[in-house]
């Protein structure tokens, strides 16, 4: 069975050292999260994802959810798991401290969100569909609204739903059907069928708080005419308590390929009572709120499951003898040498290991402006992070989860045959990461996103959140000799970015197909681009730190656990064989949409 | 036939004075007259007063202030002798037949022969005004009908009676035409002529439509208006515009007048909100408010009058399902099922009909319906080019299910279309059901005509290149907003190239509404952001090379512009070895607006052309200071005149006051100039170097110190300096043009990179308003 230890020194070091965490403390509402409370909190967040998450991981993959009579039941051990999360506090992490939450910044709830990944990605659904619809309704929500559910969702003690899919739209939400009809009091009656609603049913509350999408009659056609609305599973009564049973239930649970611990609903609404959130026809805004921090979260869940199954993968591969290497014994005591000798092994850990430093910088990066546009005090500040934010969203998401799954496929070729084996656990980690390429947008609508909304927004103005500090560093570092290896290449990955995304916007602004042909491509130009410039800086820093070692200016090691020497060499595996490939999908880029658009659809 | 040398205007009311100011921005001298006022101490004080507002008027009558001194004034007492050497006298007084009467009468007493008298009457009928004159007066009598304001409207109506001699309308109309700048539409003499009768007809049923179904003033004016190609002002932003108190009066005069069956009289009601709000003085922008209102006690906030109560509350920016189901297709806007939809179809499908009765009785033909509604109302296309555009069988089926009877002109129409290309010629189609070559005035050429006939002879995204005969060719923009680009930089070197050996002159022009506003700033700015320093070099550098190669083709180059020219479109023109301006021309240097200075060879051409035609002192530093001074400011020239003025014209440049004659008469330039042409010689230099920049930075500071300058430009307006001060050049050195583009492009690229410029140009962006950083 696969072991999980959180990687908080290198949690720590991005942090810390790449990022400014250190001074979170200085914006208003965080007072309080100065590194000496953050440590404790990360050192907690581990202890309880290694040793109550993650031991029911496994077995909650064999065992499932089962739905009977209307009931879902979670896996064994589930329902006392939560009970010790909330005890712990982790439900309320990350809300508002006037409804009982911890207030903690968005880049210490990524890194716990992290390890929530890592170790039961299924467990971590049902808190983190709660904090989703905590977010909508504390945004959007009534006061009175906000004072009668959110303490309890804070809490844990209920939970919430996001219900937006119906059998007939998914992503096209302008086509949704669901309707709620007014009932003269400040009430509504909601009918309609809601599927693929993670956490619609389960055991683990008293009460589910579904936020729910629909139409008021006479509502405009198309999203124009959304509303949202709120029901609870068990209508409050006067006094707070969960009282009659409302017209929500469960018809079906989905059978997945994984995540199966998560329940996964098909929700029928039979003239439910609800309450509307917000203001008529405007319920697509509060969705929009959250998403970019939503897709944040599912871009840690690719990160968390590439980090366990990294883990396991370098313990299998020193551990696993089978034949020599390839330029002698290296093993004379054992019978072979151990796997982990062979440079194609070692390409494939560097490989993981390459793509979850980096990813996991990138996503603190995107966490840091969550933070700075939310709580910076100057106004152009908090723009230019929004507009950060708004830009590297949709890259986040799909290259951490498209990494990821790359990252948890080799973890499985490492393992060889073993790895095909469900006991070793190592699918059962490109299961449940498979998922999250696909909801939240699916990766191809995170590429549109990119190409069609944020690309031409404001003329460009979102791009220069990271061309700028890239360009600048660039400019800063030409003639640094040190820092060339790194500084090279990714000066030559970031002109061929600059040239994609000059041909993208200009082709695309003429033929939005030819924006539509390359985005996939272009996201991923866009994410290694990135990673190469945080890996950049990353190398900077650890060169920094092991160059006093040489000179041993006050007699101690500095890196007496070779973190920055790995570090060194991580990077440059990244620069040389990652990032390569950026020149591959400029070439792509750059071909057009032609080939696809050529082919007659009766053809296919 | 007697030349039209000079002109008296009688009636200084806005209309005649402005008629006046345009007689003088032609050149010609005008006598603009009016009464005395009771108990006056100047009794030319009226016209005189006149004139002094239209010199503080914004947008001015008066394209320059050398137009101004062309115009006499005097009083109807003492000086109307002295429309005796006048050979066209224009009477613009109150709407009212016995005082015009009165003032024909004291007219003919004095008016030499072969002199032609008009009226600027909008209501009256020729009929009337000539009713019991004598033969002379009848013979020389004509209406022309200018539209407000007269300098800015290009249509003239004009309408002769059954006396009238056609060499006297031929006479006047050529007038208004070659000299007055207009397009002359002939109507007959019937109440409200074309436009007017069409608009009003169609503003009133727009009204009445809105408060019958509930339509809001807002919602009006975002559905009758850019999906229509009808400007943005709409309905009731019109009626605020020329005011709510002339529409009664007009509804009525055209009620009283016209026959009992027209359909005009469906549309004739009485409107008690209207009638309240004139009592109220809510006349529009000129009185207390019109259907819009800024309420200064609110704090400067946008209000809109409900039509059903009559109050005023906030306006609102409305959201019409069927402006975005509709998407560009007129036709299922007027179809679309929702009290929106309905609203479009009941106002522009009985407007279609009503312009369909107009043939035959207020015009000859379609073509002069459509070209009064587009210049006399601005609309993009005219009612019968809109009924092509939805489809003339779904127009009479939408008029058969309104219960609407079908004009005869449709009928004819049916299964067709009103106009066709035919052989690369555009027709119309005639009330004898044929088809008819439209024909242009004497002298005319249009591009889009060659367009029709022909294909460029080369072209990309972004501009063409076209044969217009007797070896010229027009060099064509064709990006959006004609906006200058890589694109258009790499098809004018090859049109160079390609001129050299199969031409002999170019004309740079187009037929855009304007010219061209200068760089494709969003290009410029996506690449800023991206921060893709070295394309943007290579934009500006590659810009300077191809206007020098310009400069220095080997055959003459005539830019011929109409409307704004600025930046990188005014330093095309910079580059050309002539100008033939449309009168109407907006020209200027703009670049400091967004951050920026003039790196296309602007700065290096207008130091040239202020050493040699600016008549300064001798020394480097004069024409570098006019050239600071220009460029500093941003000025823009508001008419070809003040281009002139400014020098972004040579003093020989031309001015063509009729749109339509320009490239005519750029290409009648070009050609003048192909016998014995040689380029100019390469331009040299002496620039004042450091000195010279201390003290336009002293200036620039001084400005600071006065609030006048921000803290941005002072950092824009020193790359400036330093640009067209030649940096450390050395007094004595004489330097090549090459030095200052140098220049140029080194400064341009300092201060595009900063975050002052960068948020400029994205204000302006966005905005459309520069930025005060």
């Amino acid at each position: 069975m696969p072991s999980y230890s959180a990687p908080l020194r290198d949690m720590r070091f991005v942090l810390y050292e790449l990022m400014n965490g250190q001074k979170l403390s200085g914006l208003p509402g965080y007072e309080e999260f100065t590194p000496e409370l953050i440590d404790p909190v990360l050192d907690e967040a581990a202890k309880m994802c290694q040793e109550v998450l993650q031991p029911i991981n496994r077995s909650g993959d064999e065992e499932g959810c089962r739905l009977e009579n209307g009931v879902v039941y979670t896996p064994k051990g589930f329902k006392e798991a939560y009970k010790q999360f909330c005890d712990g506090g982790w439900a309320s992490i990350a809300c508002d401290p006037k409804y009982g939450g911890q207030g903690a910044p968005k880049m210490v709830n990524t890194l716990v969100e992290e390890m929530i990944c890592s170790s039961n990605l299924s467990f971590g659904m049902y808190p983190g569909l709660s904090y989703g619809a905590y977010v909508a309704l504390s945004g959007f929500g009534s006061e009175e609204q906000k004072r009668t559910y959110l303490p309890k969702m804070v809490e844990g003690r209920w939970s919430g739903t996001m219900c937006l899919t119906e059998p007939h739209c998914g992503t096209d939400l302008g086509m949704l059907r669901t309707t709620a009809t007014p009932q003269g009091d400040d009430s509504y009656k909601i009918t309609g069928t809601k599927i693929f609603i993670s956490a619609g049913e389960q055991d683990l509350t008293e009460n589910i708080i579904h936020l729910v999408l629909a139409r008021l009659p006479g509502a405009p056609s198309g999203t124009k005419g959304i509303s949202l609305f709120l029901v609870p599973k068990f209508i409050v009564k006067d006094d707070g308590t969960p009282g009659p049973r409302n017209g929500v239930s469960c018809g079906s649970i989905e059978h997945k390929m994984g995540i199966k611990a998560s329940a996964t609903c098909v929700m029928n609404f039979d003239g439910a009572t609800g309450w509307l959130v917000g203001e008529p026809n405007k319920g697509l805004r509060a969705m929009f709120a959250m998403m970019n921090a939503e897709r944040i979260s599912v871009g840690m869940q690719g990160l968390g499951l590439a980090e366990v199954s990294y883990q396991n993968a370098v313990a299998y591969a020193k551990d696993r003898i089978q034949g020599r290497s390839l330029t002698g014994v290296k093993n004379p005591a054992k019978q072979a040498d151990p796997i982990i000798v062979h440079p194609d092994v070692r390409r494939m850990l560097l490989t993981q290991r390459a793509y979850i430093e980096g990813c996991r910088a990138l996503a603190l990066w995107a966490a840091e402006a969550c933070d700075l546009a939310a709580r910076h005090p100057d106004p152009m500040v908090r723009q230019e992070a929004e507009d950060f934010m708004a830009l590297i969203t949709p890259v986040v998401k799909a290259l951490i989860t498209d990494l990821g799954y790359e990252a948890t496929n080799i973890g499985v070729q490492v393992y060889g045959g073993h790895g095909y084996i469900r006991e070793w656990g190592m699918e059962q980690f490109v299961r449940d990461c498979r998922i999250a390429q696909i909801y939240e947008g699916t990766n191809g609508i995170q590429a549109l996103d990119l190409v069609g909304r944020k690309m031409p927004a404001h003329m460009g103005r979102y791009l220069r959140q990271f061309f700028h500090p890239v360009s600048a560093y660039l400019e800063q570092n030409k003639d640094n000799k040190q820092l060339a290896e790194f500084v090279g290449p990714l000066a030559k990955t970031f002109g061929r970015l600059q040239q994609a995304t000059l041909f993208v916007a200009q082709k695309g602004m003429s033929n939005p197909d030819e924006a539509g042909a390359a985005s996939t491509d272009y996201l991923r130009l866009f994410g290694l681009t990135a990673l190469a410039y945080l890996w950049a800086r990353m190398a900077e820093i650890s060169l920094e730190k092991t160059a006093h070692a040489t000179s041993g200016h006050d007699g101690t090691d500095p890196d007496p656990d070779g973190f920055y020497k790995a570090k060194v060499l991580t990077a440059r595996f990244y620069m040389e064989r990652i990032l390569p490939e950026s020149g591959a999908l400029l070439s792509k880029v750059m071909a057009g949409g032609k080939t696809m658009m050529a082919f007659e659809e009766a053809a296919f | 036939m007697q030349d039209i040398k000079k002109v008296a205007v009688i009636g200084a009311g806005v209309m005649g004075a402005q008629i006046a100011a345009q007689v003088a921005n032609a050149g010609v001298p005008v006598l603009l007259l009016d009464i005395v006022p009771a108990g006056a101490s100047n009794r030319n004080a009226v016209a005189e007063g006149a004139v002094e507002r239209m010199l503080k008027a914004d947008p001015a009558p008066f394209m320059s202030k050398r137009a101004a001194k062309l115009v006499s004034t005097g009083n109807i007492d003492d000086d109307l002798a002295k429309i005796a050497d006048c050979d066209l006298i224009i009477e613009a007084i109150i709407e009212r037949l016995d005082l015009k009467q009165s003032l024909y009468d004291r007219i003919e007493s004095v008016r030499k022969d072969g002199s032609a008298v008009s009226s600027n009457t909008s209501t009256i009928p020729l009929a009337k005004l000539v009713e019991g004159r004598a033969a002379r007066f009848q013979r020389d009598f004509l209406i022309t009908h200018f539209f407000n304001p007269p300098r800015y409207m290009r249509l003239v109506e004009v309408v002769s009676g059954a006396s009238t001699d056609p060499a006297t309308v031929g006479r006047v109309a050529a007038f208004c035409d070659d000299r007055l700048g207009k397009s002359v539409v002939r109507c007959k003499d019937r109440p409200g002529f074309i436009a007017n009768r069409l608009g009003v007809y169609w503003l009133q049923s727009a009204v009445n439509q809105a408060m019958d179904r509930g339509i809001t003033v807002e919602e009006a004016d975002a559905l009758i208006a850019k999906p229509m190609g009808i400007p943005k002002t709409g309905v009731f932003g019109l009626l605020d515009l020329v005011g709510l108190d002339l529409m009664p009066h007009v509804v009525g005069s055209l009620g009283s007048t016209l026959e009992p069956g027209d359909p005009f009289h469906a549309i004739n009601r009485p409107n008690s909100l209207v009638e309240t709000m004139i009592k109220d003085g809510c006349t529009g922008r000129k009185g207390k408010g019109g259907f819009y209102r800024v309420n200064r006690e609110k704090g400067k906030a946008k209000e809109a009058i409900d039509l059903s109560t009559g109050v005023y509350r906030a306006q609102t920016k409305p959201e019409i399902g069927a402006l975005e189901d509709a998407g560009k297709s007129l036709a299922k806007l007027l179809t679309h099922d929702s009290t929106h939809g309905r609203y479009a179809f009941a106002v522009l499908i009985p407007t279609l009909a009503y312009a369909g009765d107009l043939v035959g009785d207020a015009a000859d033909d379609i073509d002069s319906i459509d070209e009064a509604m587009r210049l006399g109302y601005n609309w993009k296309s005219g009612p019968f080019e809109l009924a092509d555009q939805i489809g003339v069988d779904n127009v009479i089926a939408a008029l058969g299910s309104a219960g609407r009877s079908v004009p005869k002109i449709y009928e004819l129409a049916r299964g067709r279309s009103f106009y066709r290309i035919e052989a690369g010629k555009r027709q119309m189609l005639g009330l004898d059901g044929a088809y008819h070559d439209l024909k242009r005035p004497d002298g005319v050429i249009m591009l889009s005509d060659i367009k029709l006939n022909s294909k460029p002879l080369i072209k990309n995204g972004s501009a063409a290149l076209w044969d217009i005969g007797d070896g010229v060719v027009c060099f064509e923009f064709t990006s959006k907003m004609n906006a200058i680009d890589p694109e258009i930089f790499r098809l004018l070197a090859d049109s160079i190239g390609l001129v050299s050996k199969k031409y002999k002159a170019m004309v740079i022009y187009n037929e855009g509404s304007n010219f061209s506003v200068g760089a494709n700033l969003g290009l410029a700015m996506f690449a800023l952001n991206v921060a893709a320093y070295d394309q943007i070099e290579q934009l500006v550098s590659g810009g300077q090379q191809v206007y020098k190669a310009l400069k220095y083709a080997p055959f003459p180059t005539v830019g011929a512009p109409s409307g704004m020219a600025l930046g990188g479109g005014c330093e095309i023109l910079l580059h050309c070895s002539a100008v033939q301006a449309h009168a109407e021309t907006y020209v200027g240097l703009v670049e400091v607006g967004v951050g920026l200075i003039p790196g296309w060879g602007g700065c290096k051409e207008m130091i040239a052309r202020w050493r040699e035609h600016g008549r300064l002192p001798n020394g480097p530093m004069p024409a570098v200071t006019k050239a600071f001074e220009i460029i500093s400011t941003a000025t823009v020239a508001k008419s070809a005149e003040e281009g002139k003025e400014n020098l972004y014209f040579r003093p020989t440049d031309g001015v063509t006051m009729n749109r339509y004659r320009l490239l005519a008469d750029a290409k009648a330039k070009a050609l003048s100039m192909v016998e014995g042409y040689a380029p100019p010689k390469p331009a040299t230099f002496q620039l004042p170097g450091p000195s010279g920049k201390a003290a336009m930075t002293m200036a620039v500071d001084g400005f600071r110190r006065q609030g006048k300058a921000t803290e941005y430009d002072v950092v824009v307006l020193d790359a400036l300096a330093d640009t067209l001060s030649g940096g450390n050049a050395d007094l004595i050195e004489t330097h090549d043009e090459d030095k200052i583009l140098a220049l140029e492009l080194h400064n341009f690229m300092k201060i595009a990179r900063n975050r002052g410029t960068i948020a400029r140009i994205e204000h302006m962006l966005e905005t459309g308003k520069p930025l005060r950083n």
